[in-house]
């Protein structure tokens, strides 16, 4: 069975989970993001849309307390961004991006273990993630000997065995076959009833649709509300 | 400030850091299947250029030795197999793994790599060099201190150089002068003891390089992060 992990805080549904006020951010001094407002709260999933190169995997690796903002404060899981209260609550952060963060010459298992030792995660939690997804079979077959799809599902198992408080997903369908595609919501459901909340990064609007509460498009640096009740514009 | 019940010490993770490092190596055979083996026949390549004239060899064979590990063990250390790409670095930081612990944990995988290229590398140096090995109990604490060493070298200049394209270029410009005191330790211990000197001295130059590489790496180990 797997079970939840271990924070010693359960965001409850009236928590929010992050808060940023004018966050703006600059990448090799090229202004990407120039004060984006959004506050997430817990047991809500957000969606992100935008033009590529819009900022919205910049956004969500400051919501990740990664990328410390060039202006404007914010706050995620209690801890200000850009100061070292980010590294106490990190551990309750997941983030699945757009490469697949595993070791090319570990097995799908031995990645998953090998995170999960350094959460204090038991082997069994992995074992169970790993069937959730349908890698069981698959489990001691190298990394880079896998398909992007098998990949990314290693991934979402990864947040299935610790459960984040925040997850964070760019383009969390990419790779996934059909068959495959409910595991993200499968992923984000558990994630929301443990009392967490998930911001997701896709361009497919109509994947979108179902999974998230309410979206948000960025737009010139900003972001503004675009659709509330998983209403999706097309 | 919330915590993760359980979640594994800094030490603890280290070794899980470096047991990963050493399963990948144990895959990929990089350091113990090809640097090695180019070792070896750096190794061979000195008598033949020489002539065997078997009293220079003994002579000069534990300084070449000392030369080819140190060289060849800035390769080991360098490895590409174990690079952490940017979405590795984000999953450990996300893991709660600070800079110096991932320091840390390559630095002790590339320590007990270096101790097996010098493991591996030492028979074939007795083989073709014959050297005198009459102060060979000083070996075991001059190979831990240049494996050390090196390893801490080799873990900071790794993260020093990590996604620049001069990579494999400037790792080695960054170690070899900085391990200048290993390879004179490591040589004059083994002198030293041959002629019935002490060898300690040579011993604490080895342990103050050692300590000093291992300072300044926890000191660059949180600007390192910042400026990634």
């Amino acid at each position: 069975m797997l079970r939840p992990s271990v924070p010693t805080h359960t965001p409850q549904p009236s928590d929010e989970i992050a808060r940023l006020d004018g966050i703006a951010v600059d990448i090799e001094r090229t202004p990407v993001l120039r004060g984006v407002d959004l506050a997430v709260r817990a047991g809500e999933v957000v969606g992100l849309v935008g033009a590529n190169g819009s900022g919205k995997s910049t956004l969500l690796r400051v919501l990740a307390t990664l990328l410390a903002p060039a202006g404007g404060t914010g706050h995620v899981l209690g801890a200000a961004l850009g100061t070292s209260a980010c590294a106490a609550v990190r551990p309750r952060i997941a983030l699945v991006g757009h490469s697949p963060a595993l070791y090319p010459y570990l097995t799908l298992a031995e990645n998953l273990h090998f995170v999960a030792r350094l959460f204090g995660v038991t082997g069994s939690d992995v074992d169970d993630a790993l069937e959730a997804v349908g890698l069981s079979g698959a489990a001691g077959r190298r990394a880079d000997h896998c398909s992007q799809g098998m990949r990314r599902r290693a991934e979402l198992a990864r947040v299935l065995a610790v459960t984040p408080s925040l997850l964070l997903l760019d383009e969390p369908h990419a790779g996934l076959d059909a068959d495959s595609r409910g595991l993200v919501d499968l992923v984000t459901d558990r994630v929301r009833r443990s009392g967490g909340a998930c911001v997701a990064v896709s361009h497919e609007r109509d994947r979108l649709h179902c999974l998230v509460d309410r979206v948000v498009e960025i737009v010139d640096g900003h972001a503004r509300p675009l659709g509330v009740g998983g209403k999706v514009p097309a | 400030m919330t915590t993760l019940a359980g979640a594994p010490t800094p030490l603890r993770q280290c070794v899980e850091l470096a047991g990963k490092d050493l399963r990948a190596e144990a895959r990929a055979g990089e350091a113990l299947l090809v640097t090695v083996p180019f070792g070896a026949i750096g190794l061979l390549l000195v008598p033949l250029a020489v002539g065997t004239d078997t009293p220079l060899l003994r002579e000069i064979g534990p300084g070449l030795y000392w030369v080819v590990v140190l060289l060849f063990g800035v390769l080991v250390t360098l490895r590409a197999s174990t690079v952490d790409g940017p979405a590795q670095l984000d999953l450990l930081r996300l893991c709660g793994v600070g800079p110096g612990t991932r320091l840390a944990g390559r630095a002790l995988a590339n320590t007990v790599l270096l101790l097996g290229v010098q493991a591996l590398l030492g028979p074939v140096a007795v083989v073709l060099y014959d050297p005198d090995l009459s102060g060979w109990p000083w070996l075991a604490p001059a190979a831990l201190l240049v494996a050390g060493g090196l390893g801490v070298l080799g873990a900071l200049a790794d993260a020093l150089a990590q996604g620049l394209a001069g990579r494999t270029t400037l790792g080695p410009l960054l170690v070899a002068p900085l391990a200048v005191p290993l390879l004179l330790g490591a040589t004059q211990v083994l002198t030293a003891a041959r002629y019935d000197r002490t060898a300690w001295p040579w011993l604490a130059l080895m342990l103050t390089a050692d300590l000093l590489t291992a300072l300044a790496a926890a000191l660059c180990a949180a600007h390192l992060e910042e400026a990634r």
